[in-house]
């Protein structure tokens, strides 16, 4: 279906459209709004990572002059077990799982009286020993999160932290690994981080005297606040109206709810408008952060380099609930890679951390640490040069994946073959220096999504999707609008809009926005082209078969007979109301095909034997994203997701007492790249188009976290002959293995 | 506890608040005054989203108390932009995609402009140290770095 055309505005680098309101300020994100009358809500955090509550005591609080509404778990129903954990993360009913989970709110005349009246709930706990290993979870004898859960698709096995297993296999590994002649079986571990978007959680949220609710927050997904609101609060999803603000950044974590349902009952009790806004301390302690994982890993191959069989068990943690994206590890881990025989088994576990949310490429980074250190362990035994050994093993068109179904067209050749010819790849290295590389796999997501095209009378068009801008989408859909109607970008208006006024559209995720929206942008312009033929055809008197569309003018189609001159989008947007009246273009789809997407990533580092301290001191990432619609927010996606995935290989991490209670939650401790510590990141798009999406477009987003981990770990290994199989790569902890290193 | 009256300028226009005396100048800025542009990332003065000038000095307004601008000249970013025209910081953002959320950005403008300001010629290198104190999590840096060095070079023009 992908058209091979020539484009006018596709790849072009126009200003985005909402560029100005947020280089002055103007933008408002989630905490810039205030109501008439608006007071504020605060929580109260619990003290302990895992205790029973045996009493809350809320009548002191409430006493207080100033404290307008106090609430509780017992304020939310209770009966509909599809949100049975989610209502419970919001706020804690039977138990407490983890420090700082929420317990109780209160909303007062200012935010500082809010903090003090939390201080006036006295709640009786009986305090339990938290979990807070993947080891301590699943030892025997190991205090259970939930007596109750049984884990899914499992033999029952009585109580258990285990909330859910899957598995992949096919062919026959355990005696495919005799055809091997080296096997590699090895064991890495990472810890749990978190997605550190700058802006916190924040919402204000009025609940109106009908008990219809008005939420403007900062989300990925204003349809996705709306349905887990409503069904939270046990109500009907249309008495829900969400406002997405401006977001600032999100990366997966702002995909659900934690403050908005609480915001509502605060507002329904008194009767007032009410902000809630995280401190960076509550965002770290008690958002969604990425869990930490172990993964066993077994891989064989031959004396050339082929692989014969592989099997990985892993086991990753969710937090206080079921949930991590374990199933979507166990689906990426070979995927990259070629091969008949393989076993995969996953391990969705709860211990007493805050419950994870999704974090770009849910549940790859970490499996793919894992893989493409071996791989690059077994490169160095077999002494084939990295890429070689992945050339050889290689997904194609064709290829089946571990999960079933096959590779139509990808890029993961392509983009190895890119690496090998950039000057990175070959250029020299300095003294305490290595060069690592890794590849990187990631599905992409489809999913459903509308847009709305709506023709001015001047020949200019409005775009309205449900989609939050998170990363200059608004760009991308004004220059699919004008690729199809053949205007300049200038002149579209791509708007962002509220659950009342857009098409049902699924989050801002999964890398889904351009491909899934933007086709939907595509197919509403294609409308409006449509009806702009039946309008010229009406002023010239003739049939419709007569006219055609091209370059944003209507004209007489080839041996039509008619002489006319064209008609411009604006000399008929001129005549709409004479012509039959407004002219609107609507679609709506649920897109399949999202295109997977592979990237290669190339990482210099130079390591400080002294301190043990690494510095990134060159890095190359290369992808495969089909079609790129503004090459610079796709380089801008490319680069921030490795450098995310630096901070994650060599930093970030986040460090619980035995208590359970998060030692680093703030900016200073839980140490993210800062500018100083990053080198230019060169960008290489590779397009290799999506033969599903009508411009070749695949996902983008997610795709460049996936590598880095591996393609640091790979560098400090060349650089100084110590393999990291424990995620982060930080001083103590390199410095340790290099004092050490003669003894491994 | 009666609040503090305090008189100051920001942007260059005379300016008056009440306050608490623990309020700081990020949150009179955006509570009080109701200059939202100025955000709020740790308030701990860990991240610069809250990056504003005193008296010309970048300083983090988390971590300044409001009733310590009495008398002081304040400026935030909505003051970066003439009417009409954007700062070169804030048209090169723009030109090189040095914004992705956005979030940042008004700490970025606020941070860069007072860089160029002591130094109209900085190395890549001097800009990432000046900027260590601005955290970005979407861009990686690339795109920000290189419209700031766009920027001096168009300003020294």
């Amino acid at each position: 279906m992908s058209e091979d055309r020539k484009f006018r505005w596709v790849g072009t680098r126009p200003i985005r459209h909402d560029g100005i309101d947020k280089v002055t300020g103007r933008a408002q994100f989630g905490a810039d709004l205030s109501l008439p009358g608006m007071i504020w809500g605060k929580l109260l955090r619990s003290p302990h990572a895992h205790a029973r509550i045996v009493s809350i005591d809320t009548s002191a609080a409430e006493a207080i002059d100033g404290v307008l509404a106090v609430v509780t778990a017992t304020d939310l129903p209770d009966d509909d077990p599809k949100v049975a954990d989610l209502a419970r993360n919001i706020l804690a009913r039977e138990k407490v799982l983890y420090h700082g989970h929420a317990i109780a709110a209160v909303a007062a005349t200012s935010a500082a009286l809010a903090e003090r009246a939390l201080d006036a709930i006295t709640v009786e706990y009986e305090v339990l020993k938290p979990v807070l290993s993947l080891e301590a979870a699943l030892a025997s004898g190991a205090p259970i999160l939930d007596e109750a859960r049984r884990p899914k698709d499992m033999e029952d096995t009585g109580p258990t932290n285990i909330a859910a297993r899957c598995e992949f296999s096919r062919g026959e590994p355990e005696s495919a690994f005799a055809q091997a002649d080296v096997v590699l079986e090895r064991s890495y571990e990472t810890q749990m981080v978190h997605q550190g978007y700058i802006e916190p959680h924040a919402c204000v949220v009025q609940t109106k005297e009908d008990g219809l609710i008005e939420i403007w927050c900062c989300t990925q997904g204003g349809f996705a606040v709306r349905s887990l609101t409503a069904s939270v609060l046990g109500i009907d999803t249309s008495r829900v109206k969400v406002t997405p603000s401006e977001i600032g950044g999100g990366f997966g974590g702002k995909t659900t709810v934690y403050l908005e349902p609480v915001a509502a009952l605060l507002s329904r009790k008194s009767g007032r408008p009410v902000k809630m806004v995280m401190t960076r301390e509550e965002v770290f302690r008690a958002s969604g952060p990425a869990g930490g994982a172990k993964i066993d890993l077994k891989v064989g191959a031959t004396r050339d380099g082929r692989i014969v069989a592989g099997t990985a068990r892993m086991w990753m943690e969710a937090g206080g609930f079921p949930g991590s994206p374990v199933q979507a590890g166990a689906m990426c881990i070979f995927s990259p890679y070629d091969f008949d025989h393989l076993f995969i088994e996953g391990f969705d576990v709860v211990l007493n951390k805050p419950k994870v949310a999704a974090y770009r490429a849910p549940g790859a980074p970490q499996v793919t640490f894992a893989i493409e250190s071996l791989m690059d362990e077994l490169a160095n035994e077999l002494e084939i040069d990295p890429i070689d050994l992945r050339l050889a093993n290689a997904a194609k068109e064709g290829t089946q994946l571990p999960y079933g179904p096959r590779f139509k067209a990808v890029g993961m050749i392509e983009t190895l073959e890119a690496a090998r010819a950039h000057p990175h790849y070959a250029a020299p290295l300095g003294k305490n220096q290595g060069r690592g590389m890794a590849v990187g796999f990631w599905f992409n997501n489809g999913m459903n999504s509308s847009a709305d095209v709506h023709l001015t009378e001047d020949g200019t068009a409005v775009v309205v999707t449900g989609n939050p801008d998170i990363g200059g989408s608004r760009a991308s859909m004004a220059i699919m609008c004008a690729e199809e109607l053949g205007i300049d970008v200038e002149k579209v208006r791509p708007v962002v809009a509220d659950t009342e006024t857009a098409g049902y559209t699924d989050v801002t995720g999964g890398s889904r926005v351009t491909f899934a929206t933007g086709w939907a942008v595509i197919e509403a312009s294609r409308k409006i082209a449509s009806e702009l033929c039946i309008r010229a055809a009406k002023i010239w008197d003739c049939d419709v078969e007569q006219v055609g569309f091209s370059e944003g003018h209507c004209l007489p189609v080839e041996g039509s007979g008619l002489d006319h001159a064209p008609l411009s989008v604006a000399d008929i947007a001129k005549q709409m109301a004479r012509t039959g009246g407004p002219i609107n273009g609507q679609a709506q789809l649920n897109a399949r095909g999202a295109g997977p997407a592979f990237a290669t990533h190339l990482c210099d580092v130079e390591v400080d034997p002294e301190t043990g301290k690494v510095d990134v001191v060159r890095y190359t990432a290369i992808q495969d994203v089909g079609r790129a619609i503004h090459p610079s927010y796709v380089e801008g996606q490319i680069q921030g997701g490795a450098a995310q995935g630096i901070g994650w290989a060599l930093n970030e991490e986040y460090v619980f007492d035995e208590a359970g209670r998060l030692e680093n939650p703030g900016f200073l401790d839980y140490r993210m790249p800062v500018a100083s510590d990053l080198p230019m990141i060169d960008a290489v798009i590779v397009e290799v188009p999506n033969p599903t999406h009508p411009y070749g477009v695949r996902g983008v987003g997610e795709t460049p976290i996936v590598p880095p981990l591996a393609a640091v770990a790979n560098a400090v290994m060349a650089a100084t002959g110590v393999r990291m199989q424990s995620l982060p790569i930080s001083p103590p902890r390199l410095l340790e293995r290099l004092l050490g290193a003669g003894d491994v | 506890m009666a609040k503090l009256h305090v008189e100051t300028s920001v942007n260059g226009e005379p300016t008056e608040f009440l306050c608490e005396p623990h309020t700081t100048l990020l949150d009179a800025l955006r509570n009080d005054i109701g200059l939202t542009g100025t955000k709020e990332g740790c308030a701990t003065g860990d991240c610069g989203a809250c990056s504003v000038t005193l008296n010309g000095r970048l300083v983090c307004s988390c971590l300044v108390l409001a009733a310590e601008v009495s008398g002081q000249e304040v400026g935030t970013v909505e003051g970066v932009a003439d009417a009409e025209t954007l700062h070169p910081v804030q048209q090169k953002l723009l030109e090189h995609a040095g914004l992705q959320c956005g979030i940042c950005t008004p700490g970025v403008v606020v941070a860069a402009k007072a860089l160029l300001e002591r130094d109209p010629n900085p190395s890549e290198r001097d800009v990432r140290f000046w900027l260590a104190g601005n955290l970005c999590r979407c861009t990686g840096y690339d795109k920000i770095i290189r419209a700031v060095l766009d920027a001096a070079t168009e300003m020294r023009a």
